[in-house]
């Protein structure tokens, strides 16, 4: 899989991207096979439009090397034409219809399927000859769903692509995911908020916080990593002794914690033994904890910084 | 269906056993493929057919070039003689965890085994009290 001679689909080799004041993509490398699903998560502003933006060909790096298909993606029509990039707010002409935007995509990838965007634009019932500005929020968003999955496009990048979208239209578009992605295997890069409804979707999982990555690993590696302990509060202390613990929580006697490591049969039985509940930490839960982890560690650096002024 | 707790392709693998321990698949049947299993359980294709591979592994199913995946024979006794295994562990012992903690006695717990027993010994239309 990481044979050197064929690059890799996705390439980031220490890449920094600073505007002005603020560093958006911090010393980021990051390598990404070809035909996978792949969830780029972390906050608003953490740097995951930047990062989509370099490799799309749409900004450039302020240090650092970016490669798709081995090759600089900016100005390099060879590799953007093998690219979709569908973004949280898409743009179109002032005066296109949606048949039209589909028509234009037609013409721009090569592998479009005509047949499966008419299918889709049955499914979300969207209105083909109304000009696109004077459609909902949700219709905006299934005009690019639809081109981000009908291009079918070597590399296709959705970035957030569901506002406005409802839980039965964001259905629509995960099953049609899957169904596509695995008659017709292709790297998706999917950024979304909505993590738990996309978590079983994803085979890894790539979270940004400030420009920096913080978690690039398998969605069945990162399963069942972090467990929560609950129950009476010095069993849960003594349970989770010498372990990361990424969250507490209490109350009165009780307490709940959140602690990395996957739990062999005897922990378990142990855990039983002590009278303590475990439940599963979800990709959404584990995300928010790391997030807010890491933040903790920035802080406390930042405080250890000024007490050394 | 799927949870958070343990890594998917597990758990499609045990669903699957399941169906060939209780009988809705019977040896030597076809099952579905990978992409149905990903289509249905609303999961990535890649992990379902990491599930569906390692009972290949096991020697539960197998395959058949260009035709598909299917329950090997002997299959079902296999598996039912691992989760004999199994249920000591994953049965026995909470039971009797919980047991110890309420004080019910071995002897009553044993007491309480027969009874279960002719309960579900009796057949339909008997009246229970």
């Amino acid at each position: 899989m990481n044979n050197p001679t064929t690059p890799a689909a996705i390439e980031l080799r220490q890449v920094t991207k600073t505007y002005r004041d603020a560093t958006a993509l911090d010393n980021v490398s990051l390598r990404l096979e070809g035909n996978r699903i792949y969830g780029l998560l972390g906050r608003n502003g953490a740097g995951k439009t930047t990062l989509m933006s370099v490799l799309t060909g749409q900004g450039f790096q302020t240090s650092g090397e970016a490669l798709v298909f081995g090759q600089h993606p900016y100005e390099n029509d060879g590799v953007l034409s093998r690219i979709c990039f569908i973004r949280e707010s898409q743009r179109y002409p002032e005066d296109f219809s949606a048949q039209r935007a589909f028509k234009s995509a037609s013409l721009f990838f090569k592998h479009w399927d005509q047949a499966f965007a008419d299918q889709l634009v049955e499914e979300f019932q969207l209105p083909l000859k109304r000009r696109i500005k004077k459609l909902s929020r949700g219709q905006l968003s299934a005009v690019g769903v639809i081109i981000g999955l009908a291009s079918r496009a070597e590399i296709t990048f959705f970035d957030e692509p569901y506002l406005g979208l409802d839980a039965v239209a964001r259905q629509i578009f995960y099953d049609r995911l899957v169904e596509d992605f695995a008659a017709h295997p292709r790297t998706i890069i999917l950024s979304s908020h909505l993590i738990d409804e996309v978590a079983n979707l994803l085979e890894h999982v790539v979270l940004i916080d400030r420009g920096r990555i913080i978690l690039d690993d398998d969605a069945e590696a990162i399963r069942g990593t972090a467990v929560t302990v609950a129950g009476n509060a010095s069993a849960v202390q003594s349970f989770a002794a010498g372990r990361e613990v990424l969250h507490r929580e209490s109350l009165g006697s009780l307490a709940s914690w959140t602690v990395e490591g996957r739990m062999t049969n005897a922990e378990r039985a142990e855990a039983a033994e002590l009278g303590l509940e475990l439940a599963p930490v979800s990709l959404q839960q584990l995300v928010v904890r790391k997030t807010m982890a890491a933040t903790d560690a920035v802080l406390d650096t930042d405080s250890e910084l000024e007490v050394l002024k | 269906m799927i949870d958070d707790s343990r890594p998917i392709f597990l758990q499609i693998a045990e669903l699957i056993e399941n169906d060939i321990v209780d009988g809705a698949l019977a040896e030597e049947s076809q099952v579905p493929s990978t992409n149905e299993f990903a289509a249905f359980y609303r999961i990535n294709p890649a992990t379902a057919a990491k599930g569906v591979n390692r009972l290949v592994d096991d020697g539960i199913l197998y395959k058949k070039r260009g035709i598909g995946m299917f329950v090997a024979a002997g299959a079902r006794s296999r598996l039912v003689a691992q989760r004999r295994d199994d249920f000591f562990r994953e049965y026995v012992q909470p039971m009797t965890r919980e047991a110890r903690k309420l004080g019910i006695s071995t002897a009553q717990l044993t007491e309480m085994l027969h009874r279960t027993e002719s309960t579900s010994d009796m057949t339909e239309g008997s009246v229970s009290r």
